[in-house]
């Protein structure tokens, strides 16, 4: 590994230069030698100075570079794992957070590859490096060290642990008043309309002032592992000085040696406090990583089925005996749930939200695969089907359907994208979205998503209803918006969906009485089963 | 950078440090330093004047001046901590109450589409400024009071060392911290497009990925991702590599300037200008000198950051308040109608009510209905001041609301928003928000009638339960009718519901639209709707249709509606 091998050579830079640096002093002060005399040793001095400033910068482009390398490769595997299997993301997910995590956690990430890791290293290296270094030179003073460094470490132990839990409990705090104010800020609004954003002021700075209080107090505990650490590095270095001054003048030792010593004295401790100083860089690293983990940890569906795709325009699709719980979750969302859906006809799924009419599309569209039971297209066990090639067969419009970055055009042909114009302008008439599209500045080219024009809830629904007209596929499911369209949009999209119905296998998970009245058959969702209600039932609920 | 100057001097006028304990604070800092320094010029000098074996108690002096700036170090190091970190939480405090003082007035203001994402950034910008001084400013000062001793000190020893060792300084203190601040700065433009774009493909990933598997573009869009992230990848590479020359620049520095010292040492060694017990001394005191300017090239980056920060905030906190409160409110009337009469407004040019006229009475309840975007929201944010109309008139009790206290009119008329923010509390006191006095039964009695009941009764801590922040532990229905339950704890006389019933599912909508009228009891109530279904329970139902009210049923905007 690079960093390790940059960190060999600079404990050999450090030994090497304190060595040269008290030759070349010793020389000049004792010896009476001039610059000239010495020309060589400065001269090789001066290399390993350079050489030196050459693997400290090393090791921050290895480290920097590195955790590039580390983050580039979590993305990579985020983007694989979501793309593949697709588990469905759970409620309340924070995607945004995610997302931005996932790209700014390299900064993070660089303050442990560059700064903490090289430091752990060197904290490894260098000290041992120096006493065996130390010990033909002056025994003593090596000795002397060589307690002192272990001490140091055991103090450093002891008051970290005995400060440890009040100290995380202190920075809790302090995160709790940030996101308190955070709170304060973005709820100003319902703050005002209750007119309680006065009485935030006095609140904020009462909490500010308590939070100061206490937390000072924690950290005149916390510091004293710092304390130790200054103590034991100045302590040791200033007995050091004055074990080998009093060695001096007895002569048991020369000068040249007394030299080196006191120049490594300093730079024995030196990684062991950049290592505390680097600690909390490394704790903020793993925030970033672990977030990822916990996504790339969630199973995705299997994905290993070869068999060509049936066909849903001529087989029937067939739920028998489904379970499905989701993990983290003790009940069930569906048990021992059946249905048919026979080519060509319409099933609506009504029932209360968390149902698992959303679970019961997630099967048909091989998101999610049964934890008992089967699902069926004809005889074929869909598991045992080639993903790709079965959603081949399927167009689906959820319930929030995406705009993706990119024109309008583009985001129409989602699942066609060879489609020219006019088949782009067909669907978009078929699904009652030519209007939105005409209305817009550029037409079809006009750019929406993320930094793009915000279109509405209810042009968002045509424009996926679009999606489906042209990807014209056997099989349909979709999710009615429950995000309220008002009646005149509501009643647009119920009557493209209808047409979009006409002729294909379709699964509609309604909200609405409205539009379970399109649909041949209604079947209730409630408590993880189903059950076959008549539509005429439906539409009176 | 003057802007950014100009921004930082009104952050220090509006949260002034405490400036004694910020002296202090940085006196401890030079001091930790310079003990620092001491202690390994005095070993250098004691060891030197002990190789030419003296009497051993002429050494005495140098001995405990050794050990004196062993011991100091440590304690002075602990103290400057101590201090400098209490002086960052009370600038930390002091900065948030005082952004906050600013902008509560400013809010809402103009309701504009990313008002979230300003409120964010705004946390965000004020939380960078707690490090103004422990980061920013503080190891600037330390160093420069640190260098001038140091160098001081090397002057009264040999002035040609002392040269060289404030080129040295100045170089690992002002050019080094420029360079570091400029490629960082430099970075972070060329990266920030970049970053932007993948964090973009990275989020459609993540929320559209079913979506994009199912219409099989799922290989496509890893091989965007890729794509967008070695493009970041080869800029970012090249940022590091930059950033390192820096690293290496501030070793170097320090290498050349205690190999300089040294030359010149020799060489008045020589000359016989230098004691040579002294040489030693001085080229230790060059290598120790340098820890006082290491900390500059972050020091630099952090200024950089908080005129930034405190750039933006300004700009944010100077923007003129959508509504001014009267120097001498008029007193709230004792009873009366709340009457908008002939309402004007536009957003940009783009007029959304033109002669809007509403009575509202109370005890009577009225639904409002329209098509999403057509100004219904606006309209309720007029009747409690969020802003004010171009033209026409909004009274209570045949006051202007205008002349009356914000805090008295949003008291009587009390608006529950759509997105009402549900706090980081319990479910109790999210609701006694409303009126804080209010007690325990009073709470419970109030989301009863929101039709919260059954769900509290079947919560373990009840009232207790927490929400999460912005009431992530609880659904979209149960958020909308806590913030209900506010309202009707309230002891307004007019309440406005914008959207009560968005979130909820169809039947539970329907009723509680029904029961929605007998709740406000002897309030008034305007509903602001997207159904027209089940609103019979309603006194009037309007809709807003073209800038103005018409009664819904009449679906004629010839039919202008007066009901007074």
């Amino acid at each position: 590994m690079a960093t390790a091998a940059l960190a060999v050579v600079a404990t050999a830079c450090i030994l090497a230069q304190a060595a040269l640096l008290a030759h070349v002093l010793a020389g000049a002060f004792l010896g009476g030698r001039s610059v000239g005399d010495l020309s060589t040793s400065l001269a090789v001095l001066a290399a390993v100075v350079a050489l030196r400033a050459l693997v400290a910068g090393a090791m921050e482009a290895v480290g920097r570079v590195g955790a590039l390398q580390v983050m580039g490769e979590l993305r990579a595997q985020l983007g694989r794992h979501l793309l593949s299997g697709a588990p469905l993301a759970s409620a309340g997910e924070r995607s945004g957070e995610l997302a931005t995590m996932a790209v700014a956690g390299v900064d993070a990430l660089e303050a442990w590859y560059a700064r903490y890791l090289p430091q752990v290293l060197l904290s490894a290296l260098v000290p041992p490096a120096i006493l065996v270094f130390l010990v033909p030179q002056d025994l003593t003073a090596a000795a002397l060290l060589g307690i002192t460094v272990p001490v140091v470490i055991v103090f450093l132990v002891l008051v970290g642990l005995a400060s440890r839990a009040r100290v995380q409990a202190r920075w809790r705090a302090l995160r709790l008043l940030g996101a308190h104010f955070a709170d304060v800020v973005q709820g100003l609004p319902t703050l005002q309309a209750h007119r309680r954003a006065r009485a935030q002021e006095a609140v904020l700075d009462k909490v500010g002032e308590q939070l100061r209080a206490e937390t000072m107090g924690t950290l005149r505990v916390a510091f004293l592992s710092a304390f130790v650490l200054e103590l034991g590095a100045t302590i040791g270095t200033a007995l050091v000085a004055a074990t080998v001054g009093i060695q001096l003048v007895h002569g048991s030792v020369g000068l040249e040696a007394g030299l080196v010593v006191l120049l490594l004295a300093p730079e024995l401790y030196a990684p062991l406090r950049a290592v505390g100083q680097q600690h909390h860089a490394a704790e903020d690293a793993t925030v970033a990583a672990e977030r990822i983990f916990e996504v790339l940890d969630r199973p995705a569906a299997a994905q290993d089925g070869t068999l060509p795709a049936p066909d849903p325009a001529r087989e029937a699709i067939e739920l028998r005996g489904v379970a499905v719980t989701y993990p983290g979750r003790e009940e069930p969302v569906l048990r021992d749930a059946a249905l048919r859906l026979h080519p060509g006809e319409t099933v609506a799924l009504v029932g209360p939200s968390g149902g698992g009419k959303t679970t019961l599309a997630a099967l048909i569209l091989g998101l999610l695969a049964p934890d008992t039971g089967t699902v069926r297209c004809g005889a074929t066990d869909l598991r045992a089907v080639d993903p790709a090639a079965w959603r081949s067969r399927i167009a689906w419009v959820p319930q929030r359907p995406a705009l993706l970055r990119g024109t309008v055009g583009e985001n129409v042909r989602l699942a066609a994208p060879g489609a020219t114009d006019d088949e782009v302008r067909a669907a978009l008439a078929a699904a009652g979205a030519l209007d939105v599209v005409d209305e817009l500045p550029d037409g079809l080219q006009t750019v929406i998503g993320e930094g793009g024009r915000v279109l509405s809830a209810g042009q968002a629904q045509r424009l996926a209803l679009a999606r489906a007209f042209l990807a014209d596929r056997p099989l349909l499911v979709l999710d009615e918006p429950t995000a309220h369209l008002d009646a005149a949009t509501a009643a647009d999209v119920d009557r493209a969906i209808a047409r979009l119905a006409a002729g294909r296998t379709t699964l509609l998970v309604v909200h609405r009485p409205e539009l379970a009245a399109l649909a041949d058959r209604v079947v209730r969702v409630a408590g993880g089963t189903l059950a076959e209600q008549h539509a005429a039932e439906a539409v009176a609920a | 950078m003057t802007a950014g100057a100009h921004a930082l001097r009104r952050v220090v006028a509006l949260a002034p440090p405490a400036w004694g304990r910020l002296a202090l604070g940085v006196l401890l800092g030079t001091l930790t330093l310079l003990t620092a320094v001491g202690l390994l010029t005095a070993s250098g000098a004691l060891i030197s004047k002990a190789a030419l074996q003296p009497p051993i108690l002429t050494l005495g002096l140098l001995i405990v001046a050794v050990r004196a700036f062993g011991l100091a170090r440590a304690c002075l190091r602990y103290g400057e901590r101590l201090v400098t970190h209490d002086v960052a939480f009370r600038q930390l405090a002091a900065v948030r109450s005082g952004f906050y003082r600013r902008l509560a007035p400013l809010v809402p203001g103009d309701l504009r589409l990313g008002q979230g994402q300003l409120l964010t950034r705004f946390v965000q910008d004020v939380d960078t400024l707690q490090h103004l001084w422990l980061r920013a400013a503080g190891p600037p000062l330390m160093a420069v009071l640190t260098a001038l001793v140091a160098v001081a000190f090397a002057w009264t020893v040999l002035p040609a060392a002392a040269v060289a060792l404030a080129i040295g300084l100045g170089v690992a203190g002002t050019v080094l911290p420029a360079l570091t601040a400029a490629l960082g700065r430099a970075a972070a433009r060329r990266q920030a497009a970049l970053r932007a774009d993948l964090t973009t493909e990275l989020l459609e990933v993540v929320q559209a990925a079913p979506e994009l598997v199912v219409a099989g573009r799922g290989p496509e869009r890893e091989a965007r991702l890729a794509a967008a992230d070695a493009r970041l990848r080869r800029v970012a590479v090249r940022d590091a590599l930059a950033g390192s020359v820096a690293i290496a620049g501030g070793s170097l520095v320090q290498g050349v300037t205690a190999l300089a010292v040294a030359v010149v040492g020799i060489q008045a060694l020589g000359a016989g200008s230098l004691d040579g017990v002294l040489l030693a001394a001085l080229v230790f005191l060059a290598l120790a000198s340098f820890e006082a300017v290491a900390p500059l090239g972050g020091a630099a980056q952090h200024l950089q950051s908080c005129a930034a920060a405190a750039t933006r905030l300004t700009e944010v906190t100077d923007a003129r308040p959508a509504v001014r409160a009267p120097a001498t409110p008029r007193p709230l009337p004792a009873a009366g109608d709340l009457v908008a009469d002939d309402l004007h407004l536009a957003f940009d040019g783009r007029p959304v009510l033109r002669g809007a006229s509403l009575v509202l009475r109370p005890g009577a309840s009225v639904a409002l209905v329209g098509p999403s975007g057509s100004g219904k929201s606006t309209l309720a944010h007029l009747l409690v001041r969020f802003r004010d109309p171009d033209a026409g008139t909004v009274t209570l009790g045949g006051e202007d609301v205008r002349d009356l206290d914000l805090d008295e009119l949003r008291g009587a008329v009390r608006l529950i928003a759509q997105d009402d923010r549900l706090f980081t509390t319990t479910v109790a006191e999210n609701v006694r928000l409303a009126r804080p006095d209010a007690g325990d039964e009073e709470v419970a009695a109030a989301l009863h009638d929101a039709g919260l009941g059954p769900w509290i009764a079947g919560l373990p801590e009840g009232l207790r339960t927490l929400v999460g922040e912005d009431g992530a532990q609880v659904s979209g229905g149960q958020r909308q009718r806590i913030a209900l339950a506010r309202g009707l704890l309230s002891e307004a006389r007019f309440l406005l519901l914008d959207e009560p019933t968005a979130h909820l599912d169809p039947e539970a909508a329907d009723d509680l639209l029904r029961d929605l009228p007998a709740l406000a009891g002897r309030r008034g109530l305007l509903a602001v709707v997207h159904q027209a279904r089940g609103l019979e329970a309603f006194d009037e139902v309007l809709e807003l249709r073209d800038g103005r009210l018409v009664r819904a049923d009449c679906g004629s905007s010839a039919v202008a509606l007066s009901i007074r």
